[in-house]
């Protein structure tokens, strides 16, 4: 069985409102970059079952050189191998359609995981236009792997309040939440071989597609309202109560 | 020159950083004040490979390099002194000792297993009428056949109830006095051979900090780390090692009151401003980020040194004399910014004082540092070489 996860190098979020909107429209971004955090948990499914069910794990992205540090991400995890496809303009669909040439052109990957959203993008549609592409089946909120075999999947998804236990062939596209396990800590011996391979890197060309130019265009960034915070006292429980449950806090 | 880390040392700080926040930091205040130690630690830690991070592959350790030891023990002491001084004494005065000393048959059979974690140490050198003064100290040893036999009292010695490997320090020949002393690593459960813990300390509560016992231990000659009479050199430069560990560690409990000031200054309002708006709060700060700066610099310089294999036990004096107490000032500092939230436990910063002032006292006190370092000066000192150097990194030997 082979394994390949979809990353991507996104803002750290605890550094999202140091963000202007200028700097968001440029892409230009000058805080910290750490592995998209659903992103981690996608390594970790798949490292750990091809732990659990044999085979081995590759990781991919689509960036700018930075993304490097993404991928040594990916293999001080465990990943075996990383590829790099260089591209800063695609958008979630020219994303999607480089990963799929890149992926035919590896002609053995049975299952790609992806997570389920990137806290940039926040579209979640990289896993679904990536098996759309391909012509594979595609799960997403996958929560759970239960069973892995030389040709199939079985995993638990979460739709809604759902829990739906699901069997799909491979090859296949996984798009996981969190609930799927804490990502482990690298370790120091893997870093240090992490640190060191050299990463083979692709271009549109090398894939024999074209550039994808975006179909989606971002005319305005600007920051979300500040939200309003404000001291409320309550002179009894239950009236405490019924503000969280009307504000789903509860 | 150049002062950019590479990839290696981002991917390690990066780990141990979260590893330092995730496992360490939410917890560590409880075990402090339950005065308890934090075992579930160590096998978490030897998971990563910290136990043994900059030991050769071919001994079980990590393989990676001096700086490396350095950016973890920076990352630990952030969260909590005593989980840094579990390295320093563990790793730097016990398993890099023997790195450093040991034959090749001691490197397999006792490093191997310190280096993976599978065996905890400590070191003992300090006794109850013997501190700074190393050479007053009384324990003795006896050579007996194949087999030494220990007799004495250490004090004060880290992980003394945790480790099941204790290297020791005793007199084989009390007459030469400092060239009279041996080292020795015991094994826990030798006959004769008892630990216990030290209470009522005014820091590192979650450390374990206690005494060894040895009533007639018997110690088979193939323990015996370095030669009859080398045990003074082979302390000092242990301590070399673990000094740059307590200087890097410094820096990060420097780091972590900073964060806490930085933080709490721009919160509090009095006389209708944050007090970070305060010229005198802000003088405060700004003494911390220049001390942790330089404090950096002088532990990067240190593990750069190391990296080449180059003596540096002046600049590793320096390096912890300059940070320990760089680190009690900006914890009082920080104490003082928080006002009386600063001097309850609820903000965590009283904890750094109380575990900073350990720092300015073990490892050599800032008094035994000053004076080194006016005799480097003045240059009445200068360091001969070891019959057994510190073996420079060399990546390829390290990861075969
Ligand atoms: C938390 C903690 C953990 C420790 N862990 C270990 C351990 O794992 N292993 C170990 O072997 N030891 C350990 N120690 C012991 C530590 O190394 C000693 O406490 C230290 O060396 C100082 O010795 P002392 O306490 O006997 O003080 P002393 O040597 O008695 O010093 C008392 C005072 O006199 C000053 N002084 C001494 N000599 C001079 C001089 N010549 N000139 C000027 N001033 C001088 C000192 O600076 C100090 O201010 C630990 C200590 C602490 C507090």
């Amino acid at each position: 069985m082979k394994y390949l996860v979809c990353v991507k190098q996104a803002p750290d979020t605890a550094e999202l409102p140091k963000v202007k909107a200028e700097e968001a429209a440029s892409g230009e971004l000058s805080i910290q970059l750490v592995v998209n955090p659903w992103d981690e948990h996608a390594l970790e499914s798949a490292i750990q079952s091809s732990e659990d069910y044999g085979g081995s794990v590759g990781v991919i992205t689509v960036g700018g050189e930075k993304a490097i540090d993404a991928l040594r991400s990916g293999l001080a995890m465990g990943c075996a191998e990383a590829t790099l496809i260089e591209d800063t303009e695609a958008d979630a669909w020219g994303v999607a359609t480089l990963l799929a040439a890149a992926i035919e052109q590896m002609g053995d990957v049975d299952l790609v995981f992806t997570g389920q959203l990137t806290v940039d993008g926040n579209s979640g549609m990289v896993p679904i236009a990536l098996a759309r592409k391909l012509g594979w089946p595609v799960l997403t909120g996958v929560a759970k792997i239960i069973e892995v075999t030389d040709d199939s999947i079985v995993v638990e998804r979460v739709v809604g309040e759902a829990r739906l236990t699901v069997k799909t062939q491979a090859p296949a596209v996984l798009s996981v939440i969190k609930e799927i396990g804490e990502p482990r800590y690298p370790t120091f011996i893997k870093i240090r071989k992490a640190a060191r391979v050299k990463i083979p890197t692709l271009t549109a060309s090398d894939l024999g597609v074209d550039a994808p130019a975006p179909v989606v265009q971002m005319d305005n960034y600007r920051k979300p309202p500040a939200r309003d915070a404000h001291v409320q006292l309550f002179d009894n429980a239950s009236d405490l109560v019924d503000a969280l449950l009307a504000e789903k806090v509860l | 020159m150049d002062f950019a880390f590479i990839t290696e040392h981002e991917m390690v700080q990066k780990t141990v950083r979260d590893f330092a926040e995730k496992e360490i930091r939410p917890v560590i205040g409880e075990y402090d004040r339950e005065h308890k130690y934090p075992h579930f630690l160590l096998p978490k830690m030897a998971e990563l490979g910290v136990m043994g991070i900059c030991i050769p592959v071919r001994y079980g350790g990590a393989g990676m390099d001096y700086i490396s030891l350095g950016i973890v023990s920076e990352a630990l002491e952030w969260a909590d002194a005593s989980v840094r001084e579990t390295i320093a004494v563990h790793l730097a005065l016990n398993a890099m000792t023997v790195f450093q000393w040991g034959t090749e048959e001691q490197k397999q059979r006792l490093l191997a297993p310190l280096a993976t974690g599978a065996k905890v140490g400590c070191f003992g050198l300090t006794e109850s009428g013997a501190g700074s003064d190393v050479a007053a100290l009384k324990a003795t040893a006896r050579k007996d056949g194949d087999d030494y036999i220990l007799d004495g009292e250490k004090m004060w010695i880290t992980l003394a109830d945790v480790a099941d490997y204790l290297l020791v320090f005793a007199k084989t020949d009390p007459a030469k006095k400092h060239r009279g002393i041996t080292a020795f690593m015991l094994e826990r459960g030798m006959a004769g051979l008892s630990t216990g813990a030290i209470e009522d300390k005014m820091g590192v509560w979650a450390s374990n900090t206690g005494w060894i016992a040895m009533n007639a231990v018997r110690v088979p000659a193939r323990n015996r780390i370095g030669e009859e009479g080398e045990g003074f050199k082979v302390a000092m430069s242990a301590l070399d090692n673990a000094r740059y560990t307590v200087a890097a560690g410094a820096s990060g409990g420097i780091r972590a009151v900073m964060e806490a000031s930085l933080r709490y200054s721009q919160e509090r309002e009095t006389f209708g401003k944050k007090i970070a708006e305060h010229q005198l709060v802000q003088q405060m700060l700004a003494k911390m980020a220049l001390n942790y700066d330089i404090a950096t610099l002088l532990w990067q310089r240190v593990g750069w040194l190391k990296n080449q294999g180059v003596r540096n036990t002046r600049e590793t004096s320096q390096a912890k004399w300059f940070a320990t107490e760089a680190a009690w000032e900006a914890a009082s500092d920080a104490v003082q910014i928080h006002g009386a939230y600063g001097f309850s436990a609820e903000y965590g910063v009283e904890r750094y004082l109380r575990n900073a002032k350990g720092a300015a006292i073990y490892e050599g006190t800032t008094q035994i540092h000053q004076l080194l370092q006016a005799t480097y000066a003045l240059g009445w000192r200068r360091d001969k070489p070891l019959r057994c150097e510190l073996p420079a990194y060399d990546p390829e030997y390290w990861q075969e």
